[in-house]
């Protein structure tokens, strides 16, 4: 095989308390507690890797994907020894900004990467990195406006982002942190001293391809072959399964695969319905997931689902991975001018989250999110928190209102509606209103109704009139 | 193993039918949740249990057992349960060659060969030890899940071939029983999981249908349960029994309930 190409002699994890443990053996899922829980007998003791924390439902160790926001949609972060598969938006311009996230949390948590494409040199792909905001500023919140430079005080009591106060001011130790996720500058490259200190294995694979030796004819295709190969090479060699008896490790390892299953690997299910290969990608990752179940690492993929043309392949795929992401921008498609996804770059769709040692998963009640990428910061909300705060702007509660509707956007009976609805019912005061704005009557041009006060409606040359906010009833 | 569907099942350990092809189906949510039942059902009931457990690694099917009741390290140092653990066997398949056959070798080969050495797998794993002492009630296969197969490269009719091997030798010969879960695509057409599905609900006695609401998540109720009793040796003269019940996953059990008499709403 050719030369693997590594860099830089960084030790693991500087910084952090590393308990290592006597027994080389080593799990994916390990827990607090004396019990042993892992796939092999392991000691009791506990392992505190840098970057990484146990899951609070079934105490999981868990590592965080770059993204804050993400985690918590996660139930924590990505569990170890599992796939995160992100389904690339139509342009692949924000996919790759997660697959970089993540390498780049790695760098940061000073965790062994293993970076695969088949379309850029890893080593470019590194340099692209987004670099960390390491500071205390990081911890505001950025859509309100509060970015400075200056280093609070840090007895200053915050008023927007207090939850912020509770958190642990972090020491400055050189590159690694021992915060769990971090923000990061979109606009900014990393430190190229952060790169050179961490240790990373790259696949790029035009080079791995050109040395073809004898290939057996599995119904894989090679280039997936070799990646397997490369990956399972660099668990043993570097011991993040417990097999090598020379190795001791007590690392995470990010592997991060891009573009998968694109005509760049070698792979026809992009170009053609019925290919000769269909389940070499379905082949691939089953096996990806049983190498990654069995070590310490997490692995990041991104897809290009949209072109797969065959869509039972897209459902196979889906059961074979274990966290699945769909990014869905708004370039090119008719939502870029709603008003409802004013200000936001797209939608994020969280398909799947797996069951991992347990009957039930952390699945969050909240399905409608956005993302947008804005002053230099990727975040994710919910699209109906800026829908709301598009109306407290509009309309200060302690006001009654009368709606004119024109053709807006919105229907009846659409969760816009009744959102905007239930704003104005959650606060309206109790004592009456200081103001009432009339309105001649309206004149049905939909068929939604948005407010319906004391007055009857009248029937007036069979058309439907209504004169909402009038106390009188004319006749 | 959840008390209340064996109460819907009708069914307890000590005097569970024998013979039977049990299916498990899922739509549109995660149906394991059977999977573990029947595992700590059939485990409790002191049956020779052969797991084929492509999905998901021991350590999170034994992590679940001891939920409910069951430790599945013990139940396989004592001879009780045999384990291929797919995802680790896949793994050992891929990159080492082996001398003897190995039950995923179709793994290695580049066409679709036949599932003939994963029978053989079970044929022994299940077949009764000589020697007189009937420590065990009677054989069990369990697989989660077939689909996985489909993924791996083998044809519908392949499996189709394995199921019907198998339930030759465990549920006629060996009078056990076998309990597979296959996933149902859905609107997703993939025609080789319809065949299959088809072909193994065909034979059938006992579905258990595990979908999401047609109305989407809800945080109370996880999906509906259909339960079909079937008989498939016998012509149809008696109508098959069809049940239908809504569910809620909790940490150690699952709740049932008729529809629309979710605690939550009432």
């Amino acid at each position: 095989m050719a030369a693997v190409a590594t860099c830089g002699s960084g030790a693991g994890s500087p910084g952090s308390a590393v308990a290592t443990a006597s027994k080389s053996n080593v799990t994916s899922f390990q827990r607090r507690g004396p019990r042993a829980s892992g796939t092999n007998d392991s000691g009791p003791r506990l392992v505190s890797i840098a970057g990484t924390r146990p899951s609070v439902r079934n105490g999981q160790l868990l590592v965080s994907t770059g993204l804050p926001a993400l985690d918590q949609l996660l139930g924590g972060g990505l569990a170890i020894g599992t796939v995160l598969l992100i389904e690339e938006d139509k342009y692949n311009i924000y996919s790759p900004l997660l697959f970089k996230c993540f390498l780049a949390e790695g760098i940061v948590n000073g965790h062994t990467l293993l970076v695969a494409s088949a379309k850029e040199d890893p080593a470019n792909i590194l340099q692209e990195l987004p670099a960390p905001l390491l500071d205390d500023n990081s911890k505001k919140e950025f859509d309100e406006d509060v970015y400075n430079h200056k280093t609070p005080e840090s007895n200053i009591k915050m008023k927007i982002a207090w939850r912020y106060q509770l958190l642990p001011k972090m020491e400055q130790i050189g590159p690694v942190s021992s915060r769990f996720g971090h923000y990061y500058d979109a606009s900014k490259r990393i430190p190229q001293e952060l790169i050179e200190a961490s240790n990373w294995h790259g696949f790029f694979l035009p080079e791995k391809i050109s040395s073809t030796l004898k290939v057996e004819p599995w119904s894989l295709t090679p280039g997936y072959i070799k990646l397997l190969q490369f990956i399972q090479n660099i668990i043993y060699e570097e011991g993040f399964d417990g097999s090598n008896p020379q190795k001791k490790q007590r690392n995470v390892l990010r592997i991060g695969i891009q573009n998968l299953g694109s005509p760049l690997w070698g792979d026809d299910i992009c170009c053609a319905e019925n290919g000769s290969n269909s389940h070499s990608l379905t082949k691939f990752l089953y096996v990806l997931r049983g190498l990654l179940r069995t070590s310490l690492s997490a692995c990041i993929i991104t897809m290009p689902t949209h072109l797969i043309q065959n869509k039972a392949i897209i459902a196979r795929v889906t059961n074979l991975s274990d966290i699945v992401i769909g990014l869905e921008s708004f370039i090119g498609s008719e939502r870029e001018t709603n008003p409802l996804y004013k200000d936001y770059h797209g939608l994020i769709h969280i398909r799947q989250i797996p069951r991992l040692n347990n009957l039930i998963c952390d699945e969050s009640d909240v399905k409608d999110l956005a993302f947008k990428l804005k002053r230099k910061l990727f975040t994710i909300e919910w699209v109906q928190d800026n829908y709301l705060r598009q109306e407290r702007n509009i309309y200060p509660p302690g006001f009654s209102y009368l709606l004119k509707q024109k053709d807006s956007a919105w229907g009846e009976g659409s969760l816009q509606h009744s959102t905007f609805l239930m704003s104005f019912l959650a606060k309206a005061t109790a004592f009456a209103s200081r103001l009432v704005r009339h309105s001649e009557p309206l004149k049905q041009t939909g068929s939604g109704r948005i407010h319906q006060a004391a007055g009857p409606r009248l029937w007036h040359d069979g058309r439907r009139q209504e004169a909402p906010g009038l106390l009188g009833i004319p006749l | 193993m959840f008390v209340e569907l064996n109460n819907l099942l009708n069914t307890t350990p000590d005097r569970a039918e024998q013979g039977k092809l049990t299916l498990l189906c899922d739509a549109k949510t995660d149906g394991s949740f059977l999977v573990h039942h029947f595992l700590s059902f059939y485990l409790k009931a002191n049956c020779k249990v052969c797991f084929v457990a492509l999905f998901q690694s021991f350590s999170h099917y034994n992590i679940v057992g001891q939920k409910l009741g069951v430790n599945l390290t013990v139940a396989r140092e004592r001879g009780q349960l045999v384990f291929l653990e797919g995802l680790k066997s896949a793994v050992d398949v891929f990159f080492q060659t082996q001398e003897e056959p190995h039950p995923l070798q179709f793994l290695r080969e580049a066409n679709a060969g036949n599932l003939k050495p994963l029978f053989e797998f079970v044929r022994e794993a299940l077949k009764p030890v000589d020697g007189g002492e009937a420590r065990w009630t009677y054989p069990v296969l369990l697989v989660d899940d077939l689909s996985v197969l489909l993924s791996l490269g083998m044809g519908a009719v392949a499996v189709l071939d394995f199921i019907h091997y198998c339930r030759a030798t465990v549920c006629w010969e060996l009078k056990g029983n076998m309990v597979i879960l296959v996933h149902d695509s859905g609107d997703v057409e993939d025609e080789e999981n319809d065949i299959l599905l088809n072909g193994v609900s065909h034979q059938s006695h006992l579905i258990l249908r595990a979908e999401g609401l047609a109305t989407g998540f809800c945080r109370d109720v996880h999906g509906q349960l259909r339960i079909l009793w079937r008989r498939p040796s016998q012509p149809t003269a008696q109508r098959d029994q069809s049940l239908t019940y809504q569910y809620k996953i909790q940490d150690k059990s699952v709740s049932f309930f008729a529809k629309g008499m979710s605690p939550a709403v009432l």
